[in-house]
């Protein structure tokens, strides 16, 4: 379904690129790309997981990096205990995340509005104290993982096949969201967002709908927490930090909320600028956030949001010379 | 005649303000039911409790032989009450065959379908498309709903009400903010309706009133002073008295 | 439990961990106090409540550091966070109000990065510490206890600071703007009020609260980068538990559980030695304290979504 359209070209060249950077790593010696890249490739899987809640169903949850954590210490914690068998891990990642999500999504989708924000927020926060007070397993300082997680044909602890295993992981969620986002499902959630009242007063039960899309978002966050350990070869309460959950929405944000492509987008844009900025500036931080704030004053549509509305607009234009031309006698 | 709603004694009080007042009203099956008032006398209030967004302090509500006074908007809906909105209440971001499949979409099974797109389901898009038809706004299908005209989008509203085939329709003001012209196509359409359909309709519009309604209640201080044939409220001292300066009843 | 009640708890430790939990209560509603009113008013979410919090604890300490007057550090401290407060405002925080919550949420996670790495950058990374006043240095005497003075005095604070809100909210002329504001701001601007003058007062009177309770907090914490977003979320789960936008709510609130916390620290690890083995007691303890406030939080909700003193909208 490939059309000449801006957006259509962008994803190509995105696609490629992705594709080349282990060769690039490879043949310019660089591996930091290789794990730099890797790195974009799982917050992007997790920002991916937000944007379906947030982006497409309008629930606002600060708290989404608790599932990336959940997801890092069911590995280190089955690695602990000698289990680095990487579908054992990933079927007890996905029910732990479901577990969590239920419970937490079941009491937090009962208010909406800040009282949401709030609630999800509080949550993590409550989990990362529970990590740090879990000693056995590192606390506050975390905890090394011995052993990748082997899944048989393939290993997590060859980079090569981290890489691959994300970006296909990636690529997977992104045409999984497409279909999913014009089906039934995917309807229903954004007429939630868009007049939740009406959803109602058309006889949706919303929150079972709602719930669902939460705990799905989370299994899929888990998932990018599993690849996370696996990278990093650590997981730690910090894996669990509001910031990480703050950093998650600007990604969604910036990329384009309700867009397929733009957790990818925003993903890449935000880690490669604080790449730049910290290479500039000890104190980057300090120029990250005002900078933030800016886009939130300016950039709403995101930057791939703003592709597609070039595209639309090259479209009506065409529409209507078309529409001129066939009124010509 | 079966009676399709039957309000007992229904109460409603917002602090000081009592904005119904034990109001007992039925409708016939198939009848079009005209609520009239001055502004303030209660009647968005009486359509909310109906629909089920607000609850009343006391009195029942039966509809169709049973009792639902204690059930949810969601659940009203599917047993065949819809509701419009005076204040359009439609997905701006999707076009205009989108809402309305959406609305199918309720009243047609579960929605955890996760595969197939839903304008590729013609259980769904063929009821969507007669009633974008139903409603006169049938080349606007694909538009996007922040292009339609003001008058479009009510005729969106009614189209959305339409779709599942209620038993009853409760229409708020469906042609506030219409031209003339606008409004003449509306009154065909519930015309077209009439008999097929129980209808509640709340309206300020006098000509559309008198031209439409099979029975009238007009409503003044959450309390109907005065219920009968369209003739009979013309001629009624108390609701002239009711009116006098705010609108003139057509001879 | 019989033999617990006996072995650990004498009257005066139960006393001092409800003192203790008062205490904590205060400083919370001081937090969530400026943090409600602005969400109830302007229907602005401001996470950066908590760096207000955290510059009005610098900004007393190095005052006491320079001039070894607590009062003239607690008056830096207040005017401080209060003209932080103002300036967060006009910049940022006005923009905003017309936009969603997400949009206010991004804004102020991003000023909340700005002023931690600003607190890095100007007083280091290390903690800095605070001493007690020498006037509030010693021990009280209440009915036969012996408690800290500095921490009674915080409670003084605390509840004059509640009583102040409560009369400047029903009995004066301001607070009936600031009521009549939340319900409907045009008419109040309509009517002749400057209401950008009344929402950046209002803006800056919630901060002022944030710095008087980071600076009491000073010498009882220690005062460092990111010390505000720990104690913020608390008082978030506050103000959901007390219902938001209710200043009553949130008093009450900050008390429950200002005393739950605590309580919950000091005598949650002691009971479940009780039940459990050392060992798991060891470690279950201090995790389920820190997740108990979110637990009665999650008790709450569940049972009224709205909080406990909801406030009442349109």
């Amino acid at each position: 379904m490939m059309r000449n359209t801006l957006t259509a070209w962008f994803v190509a060249l995105v696609v490629l690129m992705l594709l080349a950077v282990p060769a690039y790593a490879r043949l310019a010696n660089e591996p930091f790309a290789l794990t730099f890249v890797s790195r974009i490739l799982v917050f992007a899987l997790a920002a991916v997981s937000l944007n379906l809640i947030l982006g497409y169903g309008g629930m606002v949850s600060f708290g989404h990096a608790l599932y990336m954590g959940l997801g890092a210490y069911v590995v280190g914690i089955l690695a602990q205990h000698g289990v680095s068998n990487g579908w054992v891990q990933l079927a007890a990642t996905m029910a732990t995340c479901a577990l969590v999500g239920l419970l937490t999504g079941a009491i937090s989708l009962r208010t909406s509005g800040i009282a949401f924000i709030m609630i999800t927020l509080a949550f993590a926060q409550m989990f990362y104290y529970l990590f740090v007070s879990l000693k056995q397993y590192g606390g506050d300082d975390g905890l090394s993982i011995p052993a990748r997680s082997e899944f048989g044909l393939f290993s997590l602890a060859s980079p090569l096949a981290l890489y691959f295993t994300a970006l296909a992981l990636v690529l997977l969620s992104l045409a999984l969201t497409r279909r999913l986002v014009v089906a039934r499902f995917g309807m229903v959630l954004q007429g939630c967002r868009i007049n939740e009242r009406r959803m109602n007063a058309m006889g949706f039960p919303t929150f079972r709908y709602k719930l669902t899309a939460y705990v799905l978002s989370s299994m899929l966050c888990g998932l990018s927490g599993l690849l996370y350990a696996n990278l990093t070869g650590f997981t730690s309460p910090a894996y669990l930090a509001w910031t990480l959950s703050g950093e998650l929405i600007v990604m969604v944000v910036l990329g384009g909320m309700a867009t397929v492509f733009g957790p990818l987008v925003g993903a890449i844009t935000l880690l490669v600028s604080e790449e730049i900025l910290k290479a500039l500036t000890d104190h980057w931080m300090a120029v990250l956030g005002p900078l933030i704030v800016l886009v939130v004053l300016t950039a709403r549509r995101g930057l791939y949001g703003y592709l597609l509305d070039i595209d639309a607009w090259r479209a009506r234009r065409q529409r209507a010379a078309a529409n001129a031309t066939g009124e010509q006698p | 005649m079966t009676c399709m709603l039957q309000i007992r004694q229904l109460s409603k009080r917002y602090g000081g303000l009592l904005a119904t007042d034990q109001l007992s009203l039925s409708l016939a099956s198939g009848e079009l039911h005209a609520i009239i008032g001055p502004n303030g006398a209660g009647k968005t209030t009486l359509i909310g409790q109906l629909s089920g967004e607000v609850a009343p302090d006391s009195g029942a509500i039966e509809f169709d032989g049973q009792d639902i006074t204690a059930l949810l908007p969601a659940q009203r809906a599917l047993r065949g009450l819809a509701r419009s909105y005076q204040i359009t209440s439609v997905f701006p971001e999707f076009s205009v065959l989108e809402n309305v499949t959406l609305a199918m979409q309720a009243h047609r099974g579960h929605s955890f379908g996760f595969w197939t797109p839903m304008l590729a389901q013609p259980a769904l898009v063929e009821p969507a498309v007669r009633a974008i038809a139903q409603a006169g706004l049938s080349e606007r299908c694909t538009s996007k709903v922040s292009e339609l005209a003001h008058g479009e989008r009510r005729q969106l509203e009614l189209a959305m009400v339409l779709v599942a085939e209620p038993k009853l329709l409760l229409l708020d003001e469906p042609m506030a903010g219409m031209s003339h012209q606008e409004s003449g196509n509306v009154v065909r359409t519930l015309q077209g309706l009439k008999g097929r359909y129980t209808m509640l309709l709340v309206e300020h519009d006098m000509d559309a009133v008198f031209a439409l309604a099979d029975r009238i209640s007009v409503m003044v201080y959450g309390r109907i002073i005065a219920s009968g044939t369209p003739d009979d409220i013309r001629n009624n001292e108390e609701v002239k008295i009711a009116y006098l300066g705010e609108e003139a009843l057509p001879l | 439990m019989l033999g617990f009640v006996a072995r650990a708890m004498t009257t005066s430790l139960f006393f001092i961990q409800i003192l203790n939990g008062l205490q904590l209560g205060v400083l919370l509603f001081m937090l969530s106090a400026g943090l409600t009113l602005v969400f109830g008013i302007m229907n602005f979410v401001n996470l950066a409540h908590g760096s207000l919090y955290m510059m009005g604890a610098y900004f007393a300490a190095s005052a006491y550091a320079k001039t070894d007057s607590f009062i003239l550090a607690a008056l830096v401290g207040i005017a401080g966070s209060a003209a932080l407060g103002f300036l967060v405002e006009r910049v940022v925080a006005s923009r905003l109000y017309a936009r969603d919550h997400l949009d206010q949420v991004l804004a102020t996670f991003g000023l909340i990065l700005f002023f931690n790495e600003i607190a890095r950058w100007v007083w280091g990374a290390s903690p800095v510490y605070m001493n007690v006043p020498p006037a509030l240095s010693g021990t009280i005497n209440l009915l036969g206890i012996s408690y800290s003075a500095y921490r009674f005095a915080i409670i003084v604070v605390g509840l004059l600071v509640a009583l102040g809100c409560y009369v400047l909210i029903n009995k004066t002329r301001v607070g009936m703007l600031i009521r009549a504001g939340s319900s409907n701001p045009t008419i109040v601007a309509a009517l002749g009020f400057n209401i950008k003058l009344l929402n950046a007062t209002i803006f800056a009177l919630g901060a002022a609260l944030a710095g008087v309770a980071g600076l009491m907090s000073g010498p009882i914490l220690s005062v460092q980068t990111g010390m505000g977003e720990p104690i913020l979320i608390t008082a978030m789960i506050v103000i959901v538990i007390g219902g938001i936008g209710s200043v009553r709510g949130a008093f009450y609130s900050a008390i429950i559980v200002g005393l739950i916390d605590t309580a919950g620290r000091a005598f949650l690890p002691m009971m479940l030695r009780e039940f459990l083995d050392r060992s798991t007691a060891q470690a279950a303890g201090p995790a389920l304290a820190s997740m108990l406030t979110c637990i009665f939080m999650a008790a709450v909700l569940a049972l009224k979504p709205a909080g406990l003193f909801p406030v009442k909208n349109q």
